[in-house]
């Protein structure tokens, strides 16, 4: 076309990012790669082609590792990890400060590639990704440095197996790799097969960057390879991907006592109010749904729009997509790039055909060639169609209306899933009232898809669990320091030959809503004391009791909208009422346990005092506003995590069930707590307190019962959000195996002991095991 | 070769827009019985002028815009948009065509707007035009202040290019309001096609839309058939929301283009200023089927910004807004840059603007 019949036509035409750079690249490496192990890349194994989506075009031979080849990259970060973690904070922040430098001089190159191997816009790696990733690793750099300082108490957890998805290939290596190492942890990561190359022009990019060798170590390859790092003698498994994956590996490490976090798939709700600024809320979904080809885990993917703007809103969506334009991905004028693969493109194409409601395709041109698909709307959907439930992973809103904000609440949580939403209106006090509604890791209100370091990203539900930048993802990369003893299996005391009866029978029942409650079962177990006395019965839970515990407990959601001050007050009077029967609960600790007067009375002193301390924290375990660089706020709010089952620890049978508890109620949480098993008549004891101490109904449910037959039932309950486990029988396997069915998260002791009486007993990590982050975004300015 | 720029102001006689209708215009019962008279169209295009429309505050008050969306939506335009090699030069010369050529200074004499015109009449060199393999370049409009119009009609009689004034007190608006209007009407009796009206800021600041509406009523009624620009002057408007819904209350009452700024405020034409002020045009069209025009004005001097108001048009409001029948830059620098990003592609290497002759 010449210049005049342009200036009639006035189109685009192409404007192409030029590739030879990284062409050079590749065939300096003769476009075949082996691992990135030691420091050093081994020779090309078995290899298999990575791809160009938008073209067919293979890039180049990758080798899929061995399960001999992760163990020899595991244990070279073995090697590495100690050295690595003794050099400090302050020399690993150099190191991290040179690969955030490093990223940026290679910056163009590594868009390029990312785009050549992902089909993501240009415009995208180039400013979005790399840019984060550099982000990433400045922050990262800095947390190094204020680790020794700030981070005390917590050490790193050695070698890091980490598996990454293909839809951010670097900036998911960066989110995985940057606070891993910063905090003196050695990592082995395995970038998506179908986009290995930037996670090894990194482990180039590492030797630049004076990366002592093992630290970082990169093994290519498929889901198998992904299995054998799931497998092998690591200390932590990071995971991004697909729920269902996730779920494999939550069973896989199930009991290995390896570290977990995992950051999934998600159906996010994308909320119009009827006063939003429909145009800029129609932009936002170009940014949810339509960036990166829909292929986000928390992309803005299930639309809600009130029902007066409806009609409105999608005319003028529509005629947005029409303008969207799709095509070469290395073209710096396009909006929409290639699908990663063909695999994936024909799972998004089979899904909409099997679509009920009204199919809107872009009325845009899509290349004839290479993996497209055009952005779709399909709307006039309920909750009850497949699509509206799950996830599709490619460029396709799906939609329905609301009448009123409680509706668009309903429907937004109406999901398994808990990545992100967002929400759109002009009214603050709406979106300040909404945004704590939505049950998500992350609340975008007038935007969508906004990321950085210094706020954590990560979902509940079966999103997942754990948090990625800020502060609260160092948790997923540290432990407290210190080396727990065994605990060791702790029996109920058998019934001896002969035994004296009680002068008069007390029974003791289950604690269910507020209300005692005979077992469902009808079995009762005599508890004898270590002399042999019979002490009184303890009802045998099963799992119908679990049931209707948990009803209770989820009924009483009131608590958790419940203010800090009011669950201090009446955590205070819970350790007011239980130190006014003091001498009472002493002699039956010493009963049940046969400790001494004076050692049952400092434990009745202690679950007073401990409750004291929980009450002292139900309104100071204070959120965040984080300094994200965006003109507004990325504020961190520690949320309750709902209904939480609970194992109370069998030696202290007082103190270890107000330890539990009490943290759990400090920060909104219902529990559903099984009593020390052994010494349960405390426990029975202990809901006559709760009875007197203005403790609303369902708030706490107290079971007794075999903790090896009631684990199962309680991790693998549907509607409990979180089990703890500090029992002494050999359980946490089973609740960490159980709990991949909803992917609740899990705090178990791996059979090590805890010291109830000392400060182990009240550590922080109680706080926030009982609370997820939250992360709002509020941009604002006028 | 280039087809002639077609006007904003129309000249066309009744019998030629009946041919134009039955040529080019699919003939509804609409236009059948609408007396040609009533239709105002632009040669070539058929483009009704705006008729305004009752004041809907209902639907004035309803406009949001949330800044902090619109800013990201703006920064990520020019990320989003390219053109190069032959497109960028055929963008570049449609800017020019777009260009109201401005000078707006106290200093201003007869010679010195001679001058312009005369670039306005060849904005190209002629070797550069010859390269690019076209001809009949001009720009979109000569802008002048009252006292210049006469020498500007003068100075570009037959060459088709509109001579556009700025008017009502320009550019506080805070003359009386007899004499704001009078100075319409004396532009229009001087020869200009298009006036170019400054808003009264307060009617915005205090939400009286009421008043805003009537003003801009009597400006446009005082213009005829001269066609009217209204500048909102945004940087004084205190907040995207207020652009909006005064950029809808001046379609309301009749505005054929809305116009950001005189380019005496602080803050002149932006991009998110742009991007609300052509959503209204977009949300106007949509409820009222009318076509109005768009001009940013003050502080695009960049072949590269204007590359991206190209871009923000043709995004949002589609290709009908790339002619200068809705779309024109008032500008007075930017032609010089795109001489010499014109002569880069001609020649590849990069140009000097001594090369270029001055306006």
């Amino acid at each position: 076309m010449n210049v005049s019949e342009i200036f009639d036509s006035m189109e685009y035409g192409p404007a192409p990012e030029s590739a030879a750079e990284v062409n050079a690249w590749l065939d300096s490496h003769e476009r075949r790669f082996g691992l990135f192990v030691g420091g050093a890349f081994t020779r090309p194994g078995e290899t298999f082609e990575s791809r160009n989506p938008a073209t067919g075009e293979v890039l180049a031979q990758v080798t899929q590792a061995t399960p001999d080849d992760v163990a020899s990259a595991v244990a070279a970060a073995r090697k590495a990890q100690g050295p690595w973690a003794k050099a400090g904070g302050k020399a690993r922040a150099r190191v991290l400060y040179a690969l955030a430098r490093l990223v940026q001089k290679h910056s163009r190159m590594f868009a390029v590639l990312e785009t050549l191997d992902n089909g993501k816009p240009i415009r995208e790696s180039r400013d979005i990704d790399i840019p984060l990733v550099a982000r990433h690793f400045y922050y990262h750099a800095g947390m190094a440095q204020l680790q020794d300082a700030e981070l005390a108490g917590r050490e790193p957890l050695g070698v890091c197996g980490q598996i990454i998805p293909w839809n951010f290939p670097l900036l998911m290596l960066a989110w995985k790799i940057a606070p891993a190492i910063a905090m003196g942890n050695t990592v082995v990561l395995k970038p998506a097969e179908y986009t290995s190359l930037t996670a090894l022009l990194f482990a180039e990019v590492c030797r630049e960057a004076g990366v002592p060798k093992g630290v970082v170590n990169i093994v290519t390859g498929d889901g198998r390879t992904g299995e054998a790092i799931v497998g092998a003698e690591v200390d932590k498994i990071a995971f991004t991907g697909s729920t269902e994956v996730g779920r494999r590996i939550r069973e896989a490490t199930a009991g290995t006592g390896k570290s977990l976090t995992l950051e999934l798939g998600g159906k996010s709700p994308y909320i119009v109010f009827d006063d939003a600024d429909i145009d800029s809320a129609i932009e936002g979904l170009v940014d949810a749904i339509w960036f990166n080809q829909g292929q986000v885990c928390c992309a803005g993917s299930r639309l809600l729009v009130q029902e007066g703007i409806a009609e409105t809103f999608h005319a003028r969506l529509k005629r947005r997509m029409d303008g969207l334009r799709l095509g070469d991905p290395l073209d710096k004028c396009i909006d929409v790039g290639a699908i990663v693969d063909p695999v994936q493109l024909k799972t998004i194409t089979e899904m909409v055909e099997g679509a009920s409601g009204d199919v809107y395709r872009a009325a845009t041109a899509v290349p004839e060639h290479g993996c497209f698909y055009p952005p779709t709307l399909i709307t006039g959907l309920s909750p009850s169609d497949q699509l509206m439930q799950e996830e599709i992973f490619g460029p396709v809103l799906v939609g329905t209306t609301f009448r009123t904000p409680a509706e668009a609440v309903e429907l937004a949580n109406n999901t398994r899933y808990g990545l992100a939403a967002t929400l759109w209106t002009e009214n603050v006090n709406l979106a300040l009232d909404i945004a704590p509604k939505l049950v998500s890791g992350v609340v975008w209100v007038n935007g969508t898809n906004m990321f950085d370091a210094a706020a954590g990203f990560g979902g509940v539900r079966e999103s997942g669990f754990g948090r990625e930048g800020g502060w609260e993802g160092l948790l997923a990369y540290t432990r407290p320091k210190g080396s727990p003893k065994t605990l060791k299996p702790m029996p109920a005391q058998a019934a001896p030959q002969e035994f004296g009866a009680p002068p008069l029978d007390r029974t003791a029942k289950l604690y269910i809503g507020g209300k005692q409650a005979r077992p469902d079962g009808g079995y009762s177990r005599p508890v004898f004391s270590p002399k042999g006395a019979l002490v009184g019965h303890a009802g045998v839970a099963n799992r119908k009791d679990i049931r209707n515990a948990v009803e209770a407990a989820q009924a009483a959601k009131g608590w958790s909208k419940s203010t800090g001050h009011l669950r201090a007050q009446i955590l205070y009077y819970i350790a007011e009422n239980l130190s006014a029967r003091g001498d009472e609960f002493a002699r039956r600790i010493s009963d049940l346990t046969g400790a001494k007067a004076s050692e049952a009375e400092a434990e009745v002193a202690a679950s007073v005092d401990r409750l004291f301390t929980w009450a002292a924290w139900a309104d100071k375990f204070d959120g965040a506003a984080k300094g994200v660089p965006i003109r507004g706020v990325a504020l961190a709010m520690n949320e309750p995590v709902g209904v939480i089952g609970q194992f109370a620890p069998d030696e202290a049978p007082l103190l270890g069930l107000v330890s539990v508890i009490a943290p759990a109620l400090a920060m909104g949480n219902r529990v559903v707590t099984v009593a020390s098993e052994p010494f349960p008549l405390a426990a029975t004891d202990f809901y006559q307190v709760l009875d007197t101490s203005d403790v609303p109904a369902g708030v706490v449910n107290i079971l007794t019962g075999s903790h090896a037959e009631l684990a199962p039932q309680m991790a693998g309950h549907m509607d409990i959000d979180a089990v703890w486990s500090f029992s002494s029988s050999d359980i946490s396997g089973i609740i960490e195996k159980e709990s991949a069915r909803n992917l609740k998260r899990t705090w178990v002791n791996h059979g090590r002991a805890r010291d109830w009486a000392g400060t182990a007993g009240e550590e922080r990590a109680f706080l926030t095991e009982a609370t997820e982050v939250k992360t709002i975004w509020v941009p604002y300015g006028e | 070769m280039v087809t002639p720029r077609p006007r904003l102001h129309s000249t066309a006689r009744a019998c030629d827009l009946v041919t134009l209708i039955d040529k080019d215009l699919p003939v509804t019962a609409e236009t059948q019985t609408r007396p040609a008279t009533q239709i105002a169209p632009v040669p070539h295009t058929g483009l009704e002028r705006n008729p305004g429309m009752e004041l809907d505050l209902d639907w004035v008050r309803a406009v949001q815009a949330n800044t902090s969306a619109i800013e990201r939506r703006a920064a990520t335009l020019p990320g989003r948009r390219s053109v190069k090699k032959e497109w960028q030069a055929a963008w570049l010369l449609k800017a020019i065509t777009l260009i109201d050529l401005t000078t707006l200074s106290g200093d201003d004499t007869p010679g010195r707007v001679r001058r312009l015109c005369a670039k306005a009449r060849q904005p190209v060199r002629a070797d550069i035009l010859d390269a690019l393999g076209v001809s009949g370049i001009t720009t979109g409009a000569v802008c002048v202040y009252h006292e210049m119009v006469p020498t500007a009609v003068e100075a570009l009689r037959g060459s088709g290019i509109p001579v556009a004034a700025v008017s009502t007190g320009f550019p506080a608006g805070l003359s009386p309001f007899r004499l704001r209007l009078a100075e319409i009407e004396e532009s229009v009796k001087a020869g200009a096609d298009e006036i170019d009206i400054v808003i009264s800021r307060r009617h915005v600041l205090t939400g009286d839309w009421q008043a805003l509406y009537d003003e801009m009523r009597a400006f446009r009624d005082a213009c005829g058939e001269a066609h009217v620009k209204a500048i909102l002057a945004t940087g004084e408007l205190g907040t995207l929301r207020n652009v909006a819904r005064a950029s809808l209350v001046c379609m309301m009452a009749g505005a054929d283009f809305i116009k950001t700024s005189t380019g005496k405020e602080s803050v002149n034409a932006t991009l998110p200023v742009s991007l609300t002020m052509v959503r209204a045009i977009r949300a106007y069209e949509e409820r009222t089927g009318i076509k109005v025009g768009y001009k940013p004005a003050g502080g695009i001097s960049k072949a590269k910004d204007a590359l991206l108001y190209l871009a923000l048009m043709k995004d949002e409001l589609g290709d009908r807004w790339l002619q200068p029948d809705l779309f024109r830059f008032g500008a007075s620098s930017l032609l010089g840059d795109i001489e010499r990003q014109l002569e880069h592609f001609v020649t590849g290497r990069y140009s000097a603007s001594y090369r270029h002759p001055l306006a």
